[in-house]
């Protein structure tokens, strides 16, 4: 296990980048920028283990628990 | 002095050793073994502070970490310490210390007024009171009330002490070393656990060292020093003391403060004050205790009231008598076991118990002692101001509604029991939803949260037999899942007394005529009224009223008030407790230093300092250095007498004039390789970078996705497949996991490696018209041209024997060149660079002078990529794209972002041509116009243009496009300056860039 301040957070890992030179309406982008549900429960995370390997990973973490469930490499599927 | 208090052999002290300690400046002696607590109480002091609202005369309640009263500023080897409470602050020789919360005097209290007046202040008193005129709060409300209250006084000098951190890991954690701490442990420790024990006070034992127990035929004390030995000698326990575990987080991890040296008179050499542990464990054993709680009546916080256990505790271990004529008053049999103890040791105390015909074995062996007992009888109310003188008593009815005939009996002090509240806090920190235990009318820990188990009066269990009978099979077990052993261990049989049930009953009603302060909560003086206030003013949510009536938000957290305040709340809203619910309990469990959480992360230590491989030179050559981030970079080179201001502008101006070299190590690097680098680099930054050749450079912007410019720098292109990226010295952190982020989650398809080579390449800035002079003396055989070495020029040469690279780029505006050479090299190149300087008046400069050049060049930094501005905002639109798509364009089409009168960077001009504006300054139309006068703009950066020798900066202006020639004025409230100014372009100096070019 590693203490949490080797890590840094990097939101929602859900959020799919729109794909370059896509016609895209305002909406779809400010759902892409902006808007995030802030949920209460299990949660999909981006981290960075800045102060380690610099590999980002997707955490899956209950935001009121704090608990962690799974973790996965960045080009993994979540299952 | 005599220690008129003192019993003659009782306790646990060592009276060969005598210590010598001051007290409000007067001298006392105590012994090793005392605390400063007991101490004084063995010289009959009583009185140590005054309370924080009406400065009411306070002395001690507690013997430990519940005390809420005796809070005392400590001094100890010529530094000082707020909020020490008496009961754990051990004795040592020489030790002084002093009353809190009164002024001028603990025997004189100006502040106490405020108990005489005739309306309290009642609860919400400052929120209603100070209110109104708004403009006196901070004129008189609060410096008065910031006086009169608080609790101690911090150090303003530097804490010379030195805290630790330690990481620890174990099977089992156990907090608490009374009788379930040190049975679990013992079990766990034989089946080869790695334990950890933690105990809060410097002896271990728990209640073992005061109840009159027997555990395998000896006292309960001498069993407890038995099997505390016997951990000791394991390999796989660690025992603690003077241990404090405060906080119990996620993942099962629980922090614990140790206390190294507050017990000695001077730290020791290479210890710390303090050692903080971060201890992960697989199972948490919960073997707090508990406290014992007050009956509430009137007057109840005059000095000389306390717990009837804590006066029990003086007693037994530091054979201390809190007084010579005590009163008891208990709804349950433990009131009896002090009164016995008393008794025992020549003093006759009397005894109230609130209850009708309480029959019990200890109260059979209290009558057998000959000890005065009356039934059905309370105390209305403690009298006497700074000590207890006597206490007004009174017969009560069954339903406790009635009282009798006030009778008034002398005595010296009153020694409360209202039975007992477990310790759940960490059980309740962890996430434990606690429940309320009708029998002991108190809550208990409920379902486990997280790998915890609360055992023994932590758990509302108060017998000794099924505490320890619960503990050592939890202690087995737990430990039998974890290490596959499973060693007998005898429980040992256990003498006890039986106790009979307590009373339901805690607060004393008023009796008629009376308006006695009747308090909940010691630290915080909140009274009955003050609840019954908050109720009436409709607060409901037992949050709120904690909220509004401070009940329970001292600093020992209302452990002695919590549970009483509930029951009143309750009592009042007619809903049982548990509906009623509490508050929530978070860490720390008891006040923490400052300096223990921070550990070594101070000064020097709180970040790393980085600094260049010239570092020695600028040191040498009377370099004043500034924190860039983590860099110590130069602001200036002193020569002689000249502050900051001259200093800058000398170099500067050489600059313009003749050249200087700046140390540009810190600068962000980042080494750009594969393939799909380009690619990269062309999603990445706004301008286009497919076709940028092989040796050459080119200044690019990068946004954020929602379109706010996130850094600037120059990229080039070393070989093919091979660039050398330059960030801002403060992103470069964030610029590589930007990138890092892009390429591992977004593009994985790009081929492309990325790496930080900030600290590997040492850099200097050759800059000024003479500076094409100096490179061709640094590299004679390289053909340095105009033509050989283009603006956004790259080469490779030898430096004296060394390998460089040579970026011809310009911050400055003039004609300048980089040159990087590997770090271990650079002082090397810094020297070579002086030396062959020197014939063309080579000056090196620092941040100060760089800052100047590029502000009156209108190149931007940090102060205008602030994080609020799009690249149009920095005359940068023309780096922008049309063509491709990049990270951020997206935004860029949003309405604000596109807006016909968008902020823009202008340069600003004061009219006289004298008065500096000071950063930060907002623009308006009309310095006359009433507040909130509409701001136009802001001053990012300035400086003193050397170029014209007038002041000059640099602004982010609402329209700015359209404003040049416009006048304004600069307003800085801050600085109380009005300066009227000229809107000029930003490019102040070369606006047509002829000078990198020539």
């Amino acid at each position: 296990m590693r203490p949490q301040i080797e890590f840094s957070y990097g939101g929602d890992a859900s959020v799919k980048r729109p794909e370059l030179n896509k016609e895209i309406s305002d909406q779809e982008w400010d759902d892409f920028v902006y808007n995030r549900k802030s949920l209460r429960g299990k949660h999909l995370e981006l981290w960075q283990h800045i102060s380690g390997c610099r590999q980002w990973i997707k955490v899956e973490r209950d935001t009121a628990t704090h608990e962690i469930f799974k973790t996965f490499k960045a080009d993994e599927e979540v299952a | 002095m005599s220690q008129d208090f003192r019993l003659d052999s009782v306790g646990l002290i060592n009276r060969d050793k005598k210590l010598s300690f001051k007290f409000n400046g007067k001298k006392y002696f105590g012994y090793e073994g005392d605390t400063l607590a007991s101490a004084l109480l063995a010289n009959g002091v009583h009185l140590v502070g005054r309370s924080f609202k009406y400065h009411r005369p306070r002395g001690f309640f507690g013997a430990g970490v519940d005390e809420p009263y005796a809070i005392v500023q400590l001094y100890r080897n010529n530094e000082t310490e707020p909020n020490i409470k008496a009961t754990e602050q051990e004795l040592f020789d020489g030790l002084e210390a002093k009353s809190v919360n009164c002024w001028p005097s603990v025997n004189f209290d100006i502040g106490a007024i405020n108990n005489f007046l005739k309306i309290f202040l009642p609860a919400g008193f400052y929120y209603k009171t100070f209110m109104w005129p708004k403009s006196f709060w901070y004129r008189i409300y609060e410096p008065f009330i910031r006086k009169a209250a608080g609790l101690g006084v911090a150090s303003t000098k530097h804490d010379k002490e030195r805290y630790e951190h330690k990481y620890e890991y174990c099977d089992l954690l156990i907090a608490g070393s009374g009788p379930s701490g040190l049975s679990s442990a013992y079990a766990a420790a034989k089946n080869g656990a790695k334990v950890i024990l933690a105990e809060d006070k410097p002896r271990f034992g728990g209640s073992l060292l005061t109840d009159d127990v027997n555990i395998g035929n000896q006292s309960g004390k001498d069993w407890a020093e038995g099997i505390i030995a016997e951990l000791k000698t394991m390999p796989n326990v660690v025992v603690k003391n003077r241990s404090q575990i405060f906080g119990y987080y996620d993942h099962n991890m629980l922090v614990m403060s140790e206390k190294v040296s507050d017990h000695l008179p001077k730290t020791k050499k290479y210890h710390p004050n303090k050692r903080l542990w971060y201890i992960r464990a697989k199972e948490v054993l919960i073997s707090s205790g508990s406290i014992e709680r007050p009956i509430v009546f009137g007057n109840n916080d005059t000095p000389g009231v306390m717990l009837s256990s804590a006066a029990k505790e003086y007693l037994k271990v530091y054979g201390v008598l809190v007084g010579k004529n005590p009163l008891i008053f208990t709804n349950n049999d433990s009131g009896y076991e002090t009164a016995i103890e008393f008794q025992k040791h020549g003093v006759q105390p009397t005894v109230l118990d609130s209850r009708k015909n309480p029959e019990s074995e200890i109260i059979d062996e209290a009558k057998s002692l000959g000890i005065n007992i009356k039934n059905s009888y309370v105390v209305v109310a403690a009298q006497g101001y700074k000590k207890v003188k006597s206490a007004d008593v009174a017969s009560i009815s069954d339903d406790k509604k009635q009282l009798g005939k006030i009778e008034n009996i002398k005595c010296d002090c009153i020694c409360v029991s209202g039975f007992w509240t477990p310790s759940i806090h960490l059980a309740s920190q962890s996430g434990n939803k606690t429940k309320f235990k009708e029998e002991i009318d108190a809550f208990v820990p409920g379902i486990s949260k997280q790998q915890e188990t609360t055992l023994g009066a932590a758990n509302g269990v108060f017998s000794l037999e099924e505490t320890l009978q619960t503990s050592f099979s939890k202690g087995s077990e737990l430990s039998k899942k974890i290490t596959g052993n499973d060693n007998e261990v005898s429980i040992p049989n256990v003498v006890e007394k039986k106790f009979s049930k307590h009373d339901k009953f805690w607060c004393v009603p008023l009796p008629a005529g009376k308006n006695y302060k009747r308090f909940l909560d010691f630290q915080n003086d909140v009274a009955v009224s003050d609840i019954e206030i908050a109720l009436k003013e409709g607060y409901r949510s037992i949050e709120h009223v904690k909220r509004y009536t401070t009940l329970g938000m001292a600093t020992d957290q209302g452990k002695t008030s919590n549970l009483n305040g509930l029951q009143l709340v309750s009592e009042i809203e007619n809903k049982i407790v548990p509906a009623v619910g509490h508050t929530t309990f978070r860490p720390p469990y008891t006040p923490i230093s400052i300096g223990a959480i921070v550990g070594r992360e101070v000064g020097k230590h709180s970040k790393p300092t980085r600094k260049s491989p010239m570092h020695a030179w600028h040191e040498k050559n009377n370099a004043v250095f500034v924190d860039a981030g983590v860099w110590l970079r130069p602001r200036y080179y002193k020569r002689g007498n000249e502050n900051l201001f001259e200093g800058s502008k000398r170099e500067a101006k050489n600059v313009r004039t003749n050249v200087g070299v700046c140390d540009v190590t810190t600068l962000g690097k980042i080494d750009i390789k594969g393939p799909d680098a380009a690619e990269l680099l062309n999603r990445v930054y706004t301008n286009a970078w497919l076709k940028l050749p092989v040796g050459k450079a080119r200044y690019g912007v990068m946004l954020r996705e929602d379109g706010i410019v996130m850094d600037d720098g120059t990229t080039t292109r070393i070989s093919e497949n091979h660039y050398h990226m330059t960030t801002t010295t403060a992103q470069a952190a964030n610029v590589l996991s930007h990138l890092e982020y892009y390429l591992q989650l977004v593009w994985p398809e790009l081929n492309v490696n990325v790496v930080s080579t900030t600290e590997q390449w040492a850099g200097a800035a050759i800059a000024g018209p003479k500076s094409r002079n100096v490179l061709q003396k640094l590299f004679p055989n390289l053909d340095v041209s105009n033509e050989g070495l283009p603006f956004m020029g790259y080469l490779e040469g030898d430096l004296f024997g060394v390998k460089a690279r040579i970026f011809r780029i310009s911050f400055s505006g003039e004609l300048a060149y980089e040159v990087n050479v590997e770090s271990d090299n650079g002082n090397f190149m810094w020297e070579k660079i002086m030396e062959v300087g020197e014939d063309f008046k080579i000056q090196p400069y620092g941040t100060e002078a760089l800052s100047t050049l590029r502000i009156e060049m209108g190149h931007v930094a940090g102060s205008e990529l602030d994080g609020r501005t799009i690249p149009y905002d920095n005359s940068l639109e023309g780096l922008v794209s049309k063509k491709k798509d990049f990270i951020g364009k997206r935004s860029l089409q949003r309405s604000a972002f596109t807006a016909e009168d968008r902020q823009k960077i202008v340069g600003v001009v004061p009219l006289d041509k004298k008065t500096s504006i000071p950063e930060g300054s907002h623009l308006v139309k009309d310095d006359k116009a009433p507040l909130p006068n509409p701001k136009l703009g802001h001053i990012s950066a300035s400086c003193w243009s050397v170029e014209y020798d007038n002041p000059f900066s640099l602004a982010i202006l609402k329209d700015g496009k359209n404003m040049i020639g416009e006048k304004l004025f600069a307003m800085s409230p801050l600085k109380n300056k009005v300066i009227p100014v000229e809107i000029v372009s930003s490019h102040y100096v070369d606006p047509k860039g002829e000078r990198v070019r020539s």
